[in-house]
This record gives C-alpha cells, sequence and structure tokens, in this order.
C-alpha cells in the first residue's frame, strides 16, 4: 500500500468506527485498522449504551444493529453483608423513543465497523500499531512492523490504555485516575431472564450496587440483562483496591456468593469472563499536529453515580473528530491550530459540557463513606422499620437514632453529593 | 458460583504468540515488599515462585492494568502482535 490515506483510524471500537462512517460518509479515502481478529474482539464494557449519540449518526439504529434490550427498569442497591436496600425505578416512557440499550461488544462492534466498510471505509483487522510516523515535528502517518502508512490526519482510538495519545506525548498513565472492571457473562433462557427481573421481552434492566460488594473500596457491582444471559461484574478504582491489600478476582467471587445476588444467578452457566481498566477521571490532550484522540483514548467518560456514558462519549467525539477532519482538510491544514475546531465540537456537544458538568464527581465517588457508611446505615435504617419486636418507633425517630455522632458528617457529604452528582 | 481463575480463563478463547507482550524486570520487584501485582491483576497471571515473582503472558486479558497500577514501574508493557492474544465472544 503505497497510497496516501486522508485519515487513518487506528482501533475498530466505536469511536474508530464512529469516525470512520462520518469520513466515508463524506468521500473521504479512510482507513480502519484493528489489532483484535475482528473488531470488538478486544473491547469491553458493564453492557448499557445510552442511544443518544447513535441515533444521530444512524437513526433508528436499533432495527438492524444487534442491540440485547431496551432498559427499562433501573436499579440501585445498597448492600450491606447480609441485607439490601434497593431503589427499583421503572419506566415504559424509556422504550419509546429508546433510552438505552444493553448491549455485547463484540458483536455490536463489529456490525458498527461493518456500517463504516459498507460506507466506504476500508477495515484491515490483524494489524497492531507499533508506533506513530513522524515528519517535521508533526503526525503524518502510522508504523506496523515493517509497514509504513501515511495520512493527512491520524485518530487514535486505541481505547483506555492508549499507546498511540502516549506516543504523541498526550497521556500520562496514573493509578488514581483508572478503575478496573472484571465481568462475567452468564446464560440463561429469555424467560428466566424476564422472570427474575420482572421484565417484558425485548424489555431490559439495569442493576448497580453499592457497599460490601466492594468491600467498602470505592465503585460498585452491576447488573445488566442481555437477551439470554446476564452481564455481571465489578469496578473498583485501582489505587485504592492497592492499599485494600484486597485480591481484585475475590471481589468478584465474593459477589456471586452474596445471598442478594446468588439468588439471580442460581442456574445460570458462566460463558466468559473479561477485565478491562476504565479512565475514570484520565484526561488526555485531544490534538496534536496531526492527530486527534477521540473516545475512551481521550478519557472521555462521564460517572454520574446513576448515569456511566463511556460508549456515547466515544461515538459523539468520533463524529466530532470527523467533521473536524473534514474542515482541515478543506484548508489543507492539518497542525494544532487547525484541529483544535474538534475541541471546540466536543465543548459545543453534551461530550465536554457533561464532563464539565460531572468534573466534581470523580473526586466525590471516591469517599469511602458512600461504599461503607451509607450502605450499612440504609440496611439497618430498614432492619429497625421491618423488624417487629415490642413497641414500635417513628420512622424520623429511628431515623436520629441510627445516625447519632455522624449527623454533620452526612450533611456535608449531602451538600458535597449534591453539588457533584 | 465459585470458579477458580484457571477455569475461568479456560472459558476464554486466546490466540497466544511465542512473542511476550509483557515484560517483567524482576530484578525489580525483589526490592518491592508490597507485590501489589498478586492482587490487582484480574487474571491473575503475577504469582510468587519461590521468592520471585514470574509473570504469565499466556492468560493475559489485556485490560492494562499492570501497564501503571505497579508501584515500581518494573512493567514493560504492549499489546499482542495484531491477530493474537484474547479474542471475546461476548465482550
Amino acid at each position: 500500500m503505497s497510497e496516501k490515506f486522508d485519515a487513518i483510524i487506528v482501533g475498530a471500537g466505536p469511536a474508530g468506527s464512529a469516525a470512520a462512517y462520518s469520513l466515508a460518509k463524506m468521500g473521504f479515502n479512510v482507513l480502519m485498522v484493528e489489532r483484535g481478529k475482528y473488531p470488538g474482539a478486544k473491547n469491553v464494557m458493564g453492557g448499557r449504551m445510552y442511544a443518544y449519540a447513535l441515533n444521530r449518526l444512524i437513526p433508528d439504529f436499533w432495527k438492524e444493529a444487534p442491540v440485547e434490550r431496551c432498559v427499562t427498569r433501573e436499579k440501585l442497591t445498597l448492600l450491606s453483608e447480609k441485607s439490601s436496600v434497593t431503589l427499583d425505578f421503572q419506566d415504559n416512557e424509556l422504550l419509546e423513543p429508546p433510552n438505552s440499550f444493553t448491549i455485547l461488544r463484540a458483536k455490536f462492534d463489529q456490525w458498527f465497523a461493518n456500517k463504516a466498510v459498507e460506507a466506504g471505509a476500508t477495515l484491515i483487522p490483524n494489524i497492531r500499531v507499533d508506533d506513530l510516523l513522524w515528519k517535521d515535528k508533526r503526525v503524518v502517518g502510522i508504523v506496523a512492523g515493517t509497514d509504513k502508512l501515511e495520512a493527512n490526519v491520524v485518530i487514535a482510538a486505541d481505547g483506555a490504555v492508549s499507546l498511540m495519545a502516549e506516543k504523541a506525548g498526550l497521556k500520562k498513565f496514573l493509578a488514581k485516575e483508572f478503575a478496573i472492571g472484571m465481568k462475567e457473562i452468564i446464560e440463561f433462557s429469555g424467560k428466566t431472564i424476564e422472570d427474575r427481573f420482572n421484565l417484558a421481552s425485548e424489555e431490559g434492566a439495569a442493576q448497580l450496587f453499592i457497599g460490601q460488594c466492594t468491600k467498602q473500596i470505592p465503585g460498585g457491582a452491576f447488573i445488566y440483562t442481555n437477551k439470554t444471559s446476564l452481564s455481571l461484574g465489578i469496578v473498583v478504582y485501582i489505587n485504592q483496591l492497592i492499599e485494600s491489600k484486597v485480591e481484585a478476582y475475590e471481589l468478584m467471587r465474593e459477589f456471586n456468593s452474596n445471598p442478594a445476588i446468588a439468588k439471580l444467578i442460581a442456574g445460570g452457566k458462566i460463558v466468559e469472563y473479561s477485565a478491562h481498566v476504565i479512565p475514570e477521571s484520565s484526561r488526555t490532550g485531544l490534538f496534536t499536529d496531526g492527530l486527534l484522540v477521540v473516545g475512551d483514548a481521550a478519557g472521555l467518560l462521564v460517572n454520574s453515580g446513576i448515569t456511566l456514558m463511556g460508549m456515547d462519549m466515544a461515538i459523539a467525539s468520533g463524529m466530532a473528530a470527523a467533521e473536524a477532519v473534514k474542515i482541515a482538510i478543506g484548508k489543507n491544514d492539518f497542525l494544532k491550530k487547525s484541529l483544535s475546531y474538534y475541541e471546540y465540537l466536543l465543548k459545543n456537544d453534551f461530550v465536554l459540557a457533561d464532563m464539565h458538568t460531572f468534573k466534581r464527581s470523580p473526586k466525590f465517588l471516591q469517599n469511602t463513606r458512600l461504599y461503607s457508611l451509607y450502605p450499612e446505615l440504609a440496611c439497618k435504617l430498614f432492619h429497625r422499620l421491618a423488624l417487629v419486636k415490642g413497641p414500635k418507633k417513628r420512622l424520623f425517630d429511628e431515623f436520629l437514632e441510627e445516625t447519632k455522632g455522624k449527623k454533620i458528617q452526612i450533611i456535608r457529604d449531602l451538600i458535597k453529593g449534591l453539588r457533584s452528582l | 458460583m465459585n470458579i477458580s481463575i484457571e477455569d475461568q480463563l479456560g472459558l476464554i478463547s486466546f490466540e497466544v504468540d511465542k512473542e511476550k507482550h509483557i515484560k517483567v524486570e524482576t530484578s525489580i520487584c525483589r526490592q518491592c515488599v508490597d507485590k501489589p501485582c498478586l492482587r490487582f491483576c484480574p487474571s491473575k497471571r503475577f504469582t510468587l515462585e519461590k521468592g520471585e515473582i514470574v509473570h504469565n503472558y499466556e492468560g493475559c486479558l489485556e485490560c492494562g492494568s499492570c501497564k501503571f497500577a505497579c508501584p515500581k514501574g518494573a512493567v514493560d508493557f504492549s499489546y499482542p502482535r495484531g491477530g493474537y492474544g484474547v479474542y471475546y465472544k461476548y465482550g
């Protein structure tokens, strides 16, 4: 291959495919390289994508994409060792138009990359990009083995551990900015899932857990319902995991055996285990001469406590990168100043706006009381309310008694929480 | 459900390369008292054999944690060559 591309995209995940699809539709000559055997082969996420971002690119995508279930039920469970308190929100308006879907990435990412190919992009799997190709201190292509491929712009869509962004000097990896996620896919019949989660067919549930499941380490656990499987996993901040002396894999095992969880997964068959790091607060430089960084590679992720957005941000950033490349090609200028239009687009879209809105959230979510004191408190309070053993007290009196000596701390955390999330 | 990490990794498909994609400078590990790699690696690829850290790159899930979670910088992380390593069926 001696031709020069308009753009080379490193990584065929959602950010890369969104950029490749958009640029191909605009008529540009795009190459997307993927180190896996197929797009999605290396990709892991909890299991839910909000529909908003992709719907702007491919309207009504769910009619053709391999989505699992449309989420209509949102649950938040506070777990202690023996008991749990669950907030269960059910809303059929989340169905029409669809708000979010559970997804299995190996299938979904292949479909999305193939959409880019149908639009005219070239996809080459089985290629690991070893380095960026530089000329006069600007990125002019990629190096893969002995091959050197040239392009006007390179788009780094190589995920949470973006070696491209690092090589370009745009990223430093710090353990305190990352979480580690582990996940199992557990197979059931569709009917079992619908019965256990109280769902109609095609409808799905997303359940988040905080408390005992992470042994008070900041993080949480999740269950997402797929068509005939559950995606079940744990996420913890790596720094605090290391400090706690707890073994990552043991958290996964113990979560499975918590009484509240064991009932939900009884009789199921584990068919896959996976793990990946998550850039919880790892911001990256978004561009340099000849290079744009998108998706997880750029640390574009928002955790508002309830909504966790990563894939949606990836797609929106891929689309914005394509738009910026189009303008840069029009001006035939691929230097920083010209490519900074990408950042302008992200600021004016939900991507950087949401990151700004929730900028305090990563710090707040590292408060260990959220994972120890509060789930325990909720469980103990409900235990008092449920128990009949002689004279009963009013709810407020039980609350006052249970929170004795902790009230100022609780009020402080509440205020911080309201400002952060 | 109690399932060992070995059984768990047995469920996953790998194309194992001859070439190691992660190299560990074990002379640095000897100075490390805490050895957190024994705990943070989700597929338990770091083990202690006769007091020495051993890393087995086969069965690595390429999660990326050891690239930055090793506090001593003893891990030289890269990805397996194109087409090699883990390939998820569900993901």
